[in-house]
């Protein structure tokens, strides 16, 4: 087994860990750093279930090498709920009833969040098309859309 | 766990030559998009990686001083299509890597990693074959430029040499300036999908109407991306009018040749060649600043 030590932060707080070579940021985040917020839908980057942020945008963390991750700033949905109080996003999801069986919930989260932490505003169809790389196999879109626009405006 | 056997990161263009070189077997990553896929399926075994990422260098978009666009190998699709210099000087090519995959897939996909996939459905295959794309390659034995027709080889087969590395791709001013641009991708769904037909039109004009230059390049219309050098012959020097799109599409689909895939049959695609020949010819002559009548 070939590993390689990589710092990085992660929600917030500074790791410092080694990393097998072969791992997807994916399994070092869920298997070894225990965030299991962070799901396994697809793994090959279709379903966007493992979305997180790096350095504020959302990527796939299935095909995402962990030893790529050294020296990132990453965001999983762990981070987004503080001292107890839900983030705006995850309020609005959760008030529009955007989450059924929640598998897709964390990765369209941090998506929305990227969107909001943009700063920029967005249609109806810009939200549609920034959240097109995930799949709510619920079929539960409308009311995610909701959700986001909720959280998109002022 | 992906089944990776060796992982190295290249710091220069130089180190990844010197790295393929010591290893035969080795193979360069760039997004990992595709590779990675690769690997998890099966299709790539034992894999022995030389990574890209950490090049800087390929990163880059920028304009020289004669008005050649060059793009990093190693940009993202999200990088080129938010760039001013591409926006301001061949916006067709941000339309165009705006339809790959969908958000996150953009964020890490790279053009170098699409070109180099030698697929034919790669979405920004069409618009770079319409723009005369060119391709800088550096090996071992020093450095190369080539029109990107010439680098399609087949299916998945590209003419990436032994220790080769491509790291940028040059558009000349003269084959973008002036020139409207249109791609229309044709899928099942709007993200997330493989083109089942795809096309790429830029169009140049004189006066209001009369065609100076006009390039049509489709993907999936056969086995690697293509121009249709006929199509785009019977086009130039002529008033545009509806009559030159319906002999422009006739033409493309002589021209073609597509196979029937899970996706979509010959016939579709052959339907679908000559329609979308047309719209995107059309879109390109009314951004070139053409009037319709």
């Amino acid at each position: 087994m070939i590993t390689k030590k990589i710092n990085c932060t992660v929600n917030g707080r500074q790791v410092s860990i080694e990393v097998d070579i072969r791992a997807s940021l994916l399994d070092v985040l869920r298997d070894s750093l225990h965030l299991t917020g962070v799901k396994k839908g697809c793994a090959v980057g279709e379903c966007g279930a493992c979305t997180v942020l790096i350095n504020g945008e959302p990527y796939d963390s299935c095909i995402y090498l962990a030893v790529w991750a050294d020296g990132q700033v990453i965001n999983t949905i762990e981070g987004e709920c503080k001292e107890g109080r839900l983030s705006k996003v995850q309020q609005a999801f959760v008030d529009e009833g955007a989450v059924q069986c929640g598998f897709c919930t964390p990765g369209l989260i941090m998506s929305t969040t990227a969107m909001l932490q943009s700063g920029k505003k967005f249609t109806r169809e810009e939200i549609k098309a920034e959240l097109s790389g995930h799949m709510c196999r619920c079929t539960g879109y409308q009311n995610i859309i909701k959700a986001a626009q909720k959280a998109l405006e002022d | 766990m992906y089944d990776i056997v060796n992982y190295e990161e290249a710091g220069t263009v130089q180190e990844a030559i010197r790295l393929l070189q010591a290893n035969p077997r080795a193979r360069l990553i760039a997004g990992g998009s595709d590779l990675l896929v690769k690997i998890y399926k099966g299709k790539i075994t034992d894999a022995e990686l030389v990574s890209l990422r950490g090049i800087i260098a390929l990163k880059d978009i920028s304009i020289e001083g004669d008005g050649t666009v060059r793009i990093g190998a190693c940009a993202t699709f999200s990088r080129i299509a938010g760039h001013p210099l591409i926006r301001k000087h061949v916006p067709v090519l941000a339309e165009a890597v705006s339809r790959v995959g969908g958000p996150q897939i953009r964020n890490i996909g790279t053009i170098g990693g699409n070109i180099c996939n030698g697929v034919t459905s790669s979405d920004s295959a069409p618009t770079l074959f319409a723009l005369n794309a060119l391709l800088r390659l550096e090996g071992a034995d020093g450095t190369r430029v080539g029109p990107i027709q010439d680098f399609y080889l087949g299916p998945g087969k590209v003419d990436l040499r032994q220790a080769e590395v491509l790291t940028e791709i040059l558009l000349t001013k003269e084959n973008y300036q002036g020139f409207g641009g249109h791609y229309i991708k044709f899928a099942m769904r709007e993200a997330m999908d493989i083109a089942t037909l795809s096309c790429a039109a830029v169009c140049k004009i004189v006066g209001q109407n009369v065609i100076a230059d006009f390039r049509l390049a489709l993907g999936v219309a056969a086995p690697t991306p293509m121009r249709c050098l006929r199509a785009e012959e019977i086009a130039r020097g002529r008033v545009f009018s509806e009559e030159l799109l319906l002999e422009t599409g006739r033409t493309a689909v002589t021209e073609v040749n597509p196979r029937t895939s899970w996706r979509a049959t010959r016939e579709y695609r052959l339907q679908l060649v000559e329609e979308l020949s047309k719209r995107a010819f059309k879109q390109a002559f009314v951004k070139a600043g053409g009037v319709l009548l």
